[in-house]
């Protein structure tokens, strides 16, 4: 069973006579029989009430197109419900995703929550030892995904795995490669379940990787009263009606992709645009006018790559619908924010949140003036401060405006992660006198808006993404070239951050340029274009501390390339 | 340029950009990213590498047309033709 072991930090706020959250709450139908379940919310709900509306509309670059009405996306979800109970997958364990974009992670998404399992998503473009990282450490039951990912990334770590998991290929098409079941099949075998698994507001629904400085990957653990701040978000932040078309750019193997991407905007009851394919200048900005997009949620990746298309270029098209644009990932800097209004007519709205938060945080909110610039203000039951940790653990808050430090939450709210699996000390190490250290630091200003200012530790932004130098450095240190590896981040004018790693070899290993691309080569065998260095530095010594730690920050600030163009955060 | 002159240049930009492409088991039809490792940042170096090798500019919005060993042999034919 997935579940925290026990979370050592008492997260019980101070009693309180008023609920911020309690309209949220009464906002949600819950189930029948009593109890929470994000697919009934997200799905069978609509489909009682408006089963002919459209749930998800899915276009892909080759031109195949559908949709999918709230009525078929329940009966779906339920049928995939039944394909697990028939496999034996039982509540609580997890069920991993890895797959494309497209309808059906939407139906293994809901199915797999109906089913009251642990929903796991993985990003396609993970190498074989993220992918064996991840699978082992969340303890996979089963894994969804297609005859495509299966050949190329799940087949060759699955015989890694104790025990193996049972593997779902949803395109197998009558034919699912050996060792593997045909999910269209089950599906159609299955006995629907009517009503999902009678989960609760604390029971586990999906299990989020998010990467630290040191160590493996953490396995954030959210349950299903998460979707109480997801809901209220898409409705106070986002602006979402039943009525909007929204489209947000993020992959569902990464969180914003999952929550935004499929869950809130679900069980607010708006259509969900889906676009299989990567980015792509032209086609996306006839994809915002064709599919009549009202609010759209991208990256400041996304962002920057249009603007190096140009204002001209994204004013031949027309978006006569699109009434809101949003984003998320990293720091947007003002320039793009001014991009958004010379090419869109429209400001692009930042907003902040983390894995471990589950839901938007701090925001520029439909409604509100836009700093460019500015992370914005804390949304309505977020009590956001900005704090200095003391050596004997505890916090010194900082009431000056404009004064950098940890960017710290009060708990509690519906979203907060339960703990990460198996981790509970590392669980601990989030929390100080009880507030949660998001490991950014920021700064406020008078009028009480934040201010993104950089990562408190290590870890690699690169694309939105976090990247963990650990995990990058064990794939390098596999080599036998490698006597020593770190990895730093380098600023860039379109990911934000690129991964970059310092290496030094091993003797009778020469710093050429062929051994860097043999490195270059080995690292994203392992690690996938995602998380692997895009550059290799050769050393003859590392910096290190007195006890014998290698020193990034030295490290980066030595980096010849990170005197390159940086994007602004302010101004 | 001649057009195995051009099919190097391209396959030389592409082990700048993904090292761990192999030229020789590549299908010239098929998009790269099908074949092997390649992100959207990875695609980005590999165009803009072009860019700098053969000195031509290509517009972002064309970029999808590189997407292949052929697609980007025939894009940079007519741009330098």
């Amino acid at each position: 069973m997935i579940r925290e072991k026990g979370c050592p930090v008492s997260l019980v706020s101070p009693a309180r006579t008023d609920d911020p959250w309690a309209a949220a709450r009464a906002a949600l139908e819950g189930l029948p029989d009593g109890g929470l379940n994000m697919a009934w919310e997200a799905a069978d709900r609509h489909a009682r009430e408006r089963p002919r509306a459209i749930a998800v509309r899915w276009t892909a670059p080759d031109g195949r197109a559908g949709c999918v009405t709230y009525g078929a996306l329940a009966e779906r979800a339920a049928r995939f419900a039944g394909a697990l109970e028939a496999l034996g997958i039982a509540p609580g364990t997890s069920v991993f995703g890895l797959l494309e974009r497209g309808p059906a992670q939407v139906t293994a998404i809901l199915g797999s929550l109906r089913a009251g399992a642990v929903y796991a998503p993985l990003f396609p473009e993970f190498g074989p030892e993220p992918l064996q990282t991840r699978l082992a450490g969340g303890r996979a039951a089963a894994v969804v995904t297609s005859v495509a990912l299966w050949k190329r990334r799940l087949s060759k770590v699955i015989d890694g795995l104790d025990p193996r998991p049972e593997v779902l290929v949803a395109d197998a098409d009558g034919d699912p490669p050996a060792g593997t079941h045909d999910l269209r099949a089950l599906m159609d075998a299955a006995e629907p379940c009517t009503l999902p698994v009678a989960t609760g507001p604390e029971s586990p629904a999906f299990l989020q990787f998010t990467s630290g400085t040191t160590g493996q990957p953490k396995g954030a653990l959210h349950v299903h009263e998460a979707l109480v701040a997801q809901h209220e978000t898409a409705r106070s932040v986002l602006g979402l009606t039943p009525d909007d078309v929204f489209w947000c750019t993020a992959d569902p193997g990464w969180v914003t992709g999952l929550v935004y991407g499929v869950l809130a905007p679900l069980s607010v009851g708006c259509t969900v645009v889906v676009d299989t394919g990567d980015f792509d200048a032209r086609r996306w900005l006839h994809l915002l006018g064709e599919e009549r997009v009202t609010v759209w949620y991208t990256t400041p990746t996304a962002v920057r790559l249009l603007r190096r298309a140009g204002v001209d270029f994204v004013r031949g098209h027309g978006f006569p619908h699109l009434r809101r644009m949003f984003s998320v990932g990293e720091p947007l800097d003002a320039t793009a924010v001014r991009f958004g209004e010379e090419a869109f007519g429209l400001p692009f709205r930042d907003t902040w949140w983390q894995t471990e938060t589950g839901a938007i945080m701090i925001a520029n909110a439909a409604g509100d003036m836009v700093t460019p610039g500015a992370m914005g203000r804390p949304v309505p039951g977020i009590h956001a401060a900005i704090a200095h940790k003391r050596d004997d653990g505890g916090l010194d808050f900082v009431h000056a405006p404009d004064t950098v430090g940890d960017l710290v939450l009060w708990p509690d709210w519906p979203s907060r992660f339960r703990g990460y699996l198996d981790a509970p000390e590392r669980t601990t190490r989030c929390f100080a006198d009880g507030w949660y250290i998001t490991g950014d630091l920021a700064r406020r200003d008078a009028e009480g808006r934040f201010w993104f200012v950089g990562r408190a530790d290590d870890v690699i932004k690169a694309s939105g993404h976090l990247v963990s130098p650990f995990e990058v450095e064990s794939a390098l240190l596999a080599h036998p070239a490698v006597a020593e590896a770190a990895a730093t981040g380098r600023p860039d004018p379109v990911a934000g951050q690129l991964v970059i790693a310092h290496v030094a070899l091993n003797p009778d290993y020469a710093p050429t340029d062929e051994q860097r691309r043999a490195l270059l080569a080995h690292a994203r065998k392992r690690l996938g274009a995602a998380l692997a260095p895009r550059e290799i530095l050769f050393r003859d010594a590392m910096p290190k501390t007195r006890s014998g730690k290698i020193q990034r920050r030295v490290l980066q600030a030595e980096d010849p390339g990170s005197a390159a163009e940086t994007p602004a955060t302010q101004g | 340029m001649d057009q195995e002159t051009l099919k190097q240049e391209i396959l030389n930009q592409l082990r700048e950009a993904a090292p761990d492409a192999d030229p020789d088991s590549l299908e010239a039809d098929t998009p790269f990213r099908d074949q092997f490792e390649m992100d959207s940042v990875d695609f980005l170096n590999f165009v803009l590498g072009l860019e700098k090798r053969l000195g031509v500019s290509i517009p972002e919005y064309d970029y999808p047309q590189l997407a292949s060993l052929e697609g980007a042999r025939y894009y940079l034919t007519e741009k330098l033709g």
